[in-house]
């Protein structure tokens, strides 16, 4: 079958893209030619990979544009921001309930009506993400829960299309503007920043600070005098210093994120493989060419429809949640509209209904952005970063037109130049 | 067929007077496969469909046609669920279907092909079948099945029937229309419904594709209920049936199609005299 011959060939250029991924990449960085800068930034590159890996799922097998993609991942990232803030920073007051309020929630604390600054107190909403493992089940699951709710009043009612679009466009605004608000206490058009340490051991086991408190006293018995008050009592400043977990600044700590982020991306690559070559990709490929005709073959499209987006939804949160350790602060501009129609191009860019060209295209969309955002000469033109958006969007058109399926058809011609001796004719199915 | 017999059919008269009883409705439901009664729909106020009893037995091959905007398409449409009708009731298999969706009803038993040919373009003929395979509607044994020996084996031997057995591996959009009709046909006949809608199965094709079409339908008469819709005179000659005249939304007579071509209502109708 031609599907055979498509999935050596991905085959081949997945195992080398994971020797580039886990090997060259941090090797380059070994010999000193990668800074650490560099593969911190890839890193966070490939976070958007891993939404534009969840997106074409979505847009290019079931041909759902959606246009929040950007306020699922940032629902991941405020979660992991959350947990981040409260081992953060040494700075800080600790409020009635033992709780530290995280510097930059304090700093624009929504104060009631004859409140002084003695009264702010962490919000409950705040708490649970003081665990690391419940952060990161949250993280994935709200953008889940979200996006499963949205889904079945919406594809029940067979809202579809552009529609569908619209309605997505018009949340992600919404939640940009939620989360721009003080009142909501997600520390407004601030954004969740002054991030230190990951992965305190307290922060796994325990999920207070007075918990964490009471156990640190209880391991350090009698080595404590540092850190102990005057009257024998450790408060969460003191406790934040104790228990230094991983420095998020530490260049050892910022290439295992960059693992671990590698990991992520073709974990999510090889789950969207699987289920698009099975008969559930099918199914959903039906979706896109004609959802009403599925209804009569005893299909119900929208569970299916659902199921992709809780999917892409899920993929965004793991996304954010590995994007914001290595970007250290996030903020509502990541909302903002045009972030999630940027997911868009990417995808289209790289290939859509090409899982490959989906992470191919946000990249190289990326990297260039990365690269002509700044000052360039070149030769006697001087580059300037004001160009970028008009090039962004002569990119767009030139892809659009010149190669329909994106920037992956051109590795497709690449590989299949080289083997060429292998007959692209359909194997006989007896 | 007896004056009598016809009556049974459509009994039309008759139901103006009472509701029918659960008893009366048990009996019409032993008798017929699918059973509509005071079935109408009106869209903006225009009566598309307007059928006050109407029924197709068990086995039966039955063919509607009418001149166009009759109503046949809509009276398909109100069967297989599509459209929701303003009024009446729609039995099948002794059940009433009135209020299920499409792929309820498509479970229950009632397979459809439309007027276009509805297949899926980005699939290959061979998946394309493979959907339409009864048992796999579910989506969490979609995700983690694949499929069986059997199925390939019974997929294969379906499209060796309808000759689309080369173009197999080949992507839908790649058909031509009339083997594309054969593919939508061929989806219809592997989902194995207890009735066949078969909208305008010989549009668009030549005399020798319309030819095997009626084989084709002819055989699986056989074996199943039938209610195909046609336009193309010769090809309902050649299905040789009971045919059922629709004319704005009613039923105008029904019977052998030699009756119906001399009957002056229906010549006036239907054949623009």
């Amino acid at each position: 079958m031609i599907q055979k011959n498509k999935l050596i060939e991905s085959k081949k250029a997945f195992a080398f893209l994971c020797v580039l991924g886990f090997i060259v990449v941090p090797a380059l960085y070994y010999f000193g030619i990668l800074s650490i800068g560099d593969i911190n930034m890839l890193g966070r590159f490939m976070t958007f990979a891993i939404l534009a890996v969840g997106l074409d799922l979505l847009w290019g097998y079931v041909g759902i544009l959606s246009l929040c993609q950007f306020t699922f991942f940032c629902i991941g990232a405020y979660a992991m921001g959350m947990h981040l803030a409260h081992h953060g920073g040494p700075e800080g007051i600790v409020d009635a309930n033992g709780w530290k309020i995280p510097a930059c929630l304090f700093v624009v604390y929504p104060y009631d009506v004859g409140e002084s600054s003695g009264d702010a107190l962490v919000p409950g909403f705040w708490k649970p993400f003081w665990n690391l493992p419940l952060t990161i089940i949250l993280g994935l699951l709200i953008p889940a829960a979200a996006s499963f709710i949205l889904g079945y009043f919406v594809f029940r009612s067979r809202v579809r299309g552009v529609y569908f679009a619209i309605l997505t466009q018009a949340i992600a605004v919404a939640c940009w503007l939620v989360f721009c608000r003080n009142e909501v206490k997600l520390c407004g058009t601030n954004g969740l920043t002054r991030f230190d340490v990951i992965a305190p051991s307290g922060s796994i086991f325990t999920l207070n600070p007075v918990d964490a408190t009471a156990d640190w006293i209880q391991e350090n018995e009698g080595n404590s005098g540092m850190d102990l008050n005057q009257d024998g009592s450790v408060n969460q400043l003191d406790y934040s210093i104790a228990d230094i977990g991983f420095s998020l600044s530490s260049p050892s700590v910022q290439l295992s994120l960059y693992l671990i982020t590698v990991l992520c991306l073709f974990g999510s690559y090889l789950l969207c493989r699987w289920i698009v070559n099975s008969r559930l990709g099918r199914i959903l490929v039906a979706i896109r060419d004609d959802e009403s005709t599925l209804n009569f073959f005893g299909y119900k499209p929208y569970t299916f429809k659902i199921f992709a987006f809780c999917l892409a939804a899920l993929l965004a949160g793991l996304a954010g949640l590995l994007y914001v350790p290595q970007m250290k602060i996030i903020t509502p501009s990541n909302m903002e509209a045009v972030r999630s129609v940027l997911v868009v191009v990417w995808v289209a860019v790289g290939g859509r209904g090409s899982l490959g060209g989906a992470i191919l295209g946000a990249l190289s969309v990326n990297l260039l952005y990365n690269f002509l955002t700044s000052e360039q000469n070149i030769g006697p033109i001087t580059w300037s970063p004001d160009y970028w958006p008009i090039f962004l969007g002569i990119m767009f058109v030139a892809v659009v037109l010149f190669l329909p399926k994106g920037l992956i058809e051109i590795v497709e011609k690449f590989t299949r130049r080289n083997r060429s001796h292998v007959s692209n004719k359909p194997e006989v199915l007896s | 067929m007896s004056e009598a017999e016809i009556k049974d059919i459509n009994p039309l008269a008759a139901y103006k007077d009472f509701r029918p009883s659960q008893v009366q409705l048990d009996s019409w439901s032993s008798k017929y496969v699918l059973f509509a009664e005071d079935l109408s729909v009106s869209f903006d106020g225009f009566k598309a469909v307007d059928i006050p009893c109407y029924g197709i037995r068990h086995g039966e091959l039955r063919v509607i046609i009418g001149p166009n905007g009759a109503g046949k398409t809509t009276f398909c449409d109100l069967v297989s669920g599509k459209t929701r009708p303003s009024t009446g009731r729609v039995h099948f298999d002794r059940v009433d279907i009135t209020k299920f969706d499409e792929s309820e009803i498509s479970l229950r038993g009632i397979g459809r092909k439309f007027q276009t040919p509805t297949v899926f373009d980005s699939l290959s003929t061979y998946e394309n079948l493979l959907l339409a395979l009864p048992g796999h509607q579910g989506w969490k044994k979609n995700l983690l099945e694949r499929e069986t020996e059997q199925d390939t084996h019974q997929i294969l031997e379906i499209l060796r029937k309808v000759g689309l057995f080369d173009q197999r591996n080949e992507l839908a959009k790649s058909l031509s229309h009339g083997q594309r009709q054969w593919l939508a046909i061929s989806a219809l006949i592997i989902s194995k419904p207890k009735l066949l809608l078969v909208d305008e199965p010989a549009a668009g094709l030549t005399d020798k594709e319309t030819e095997q079409t009626a084989d084709l339908l002819l055989e699986l008469a056989e074996e199943h209920t039938l209610v195909v819709i046609e336009h193309d005179m010769d090809f309902v000659r050649r299905l040789n049936s009971t045919v059922t005249v629709l004319n704005e939304g009613k039923i105008l007579a029904e019977g052998p199609l030699e009756e119906m071509e001399q009957n002056e209502e229906v010549m006036e109708a239907y054949l623009g005299r």
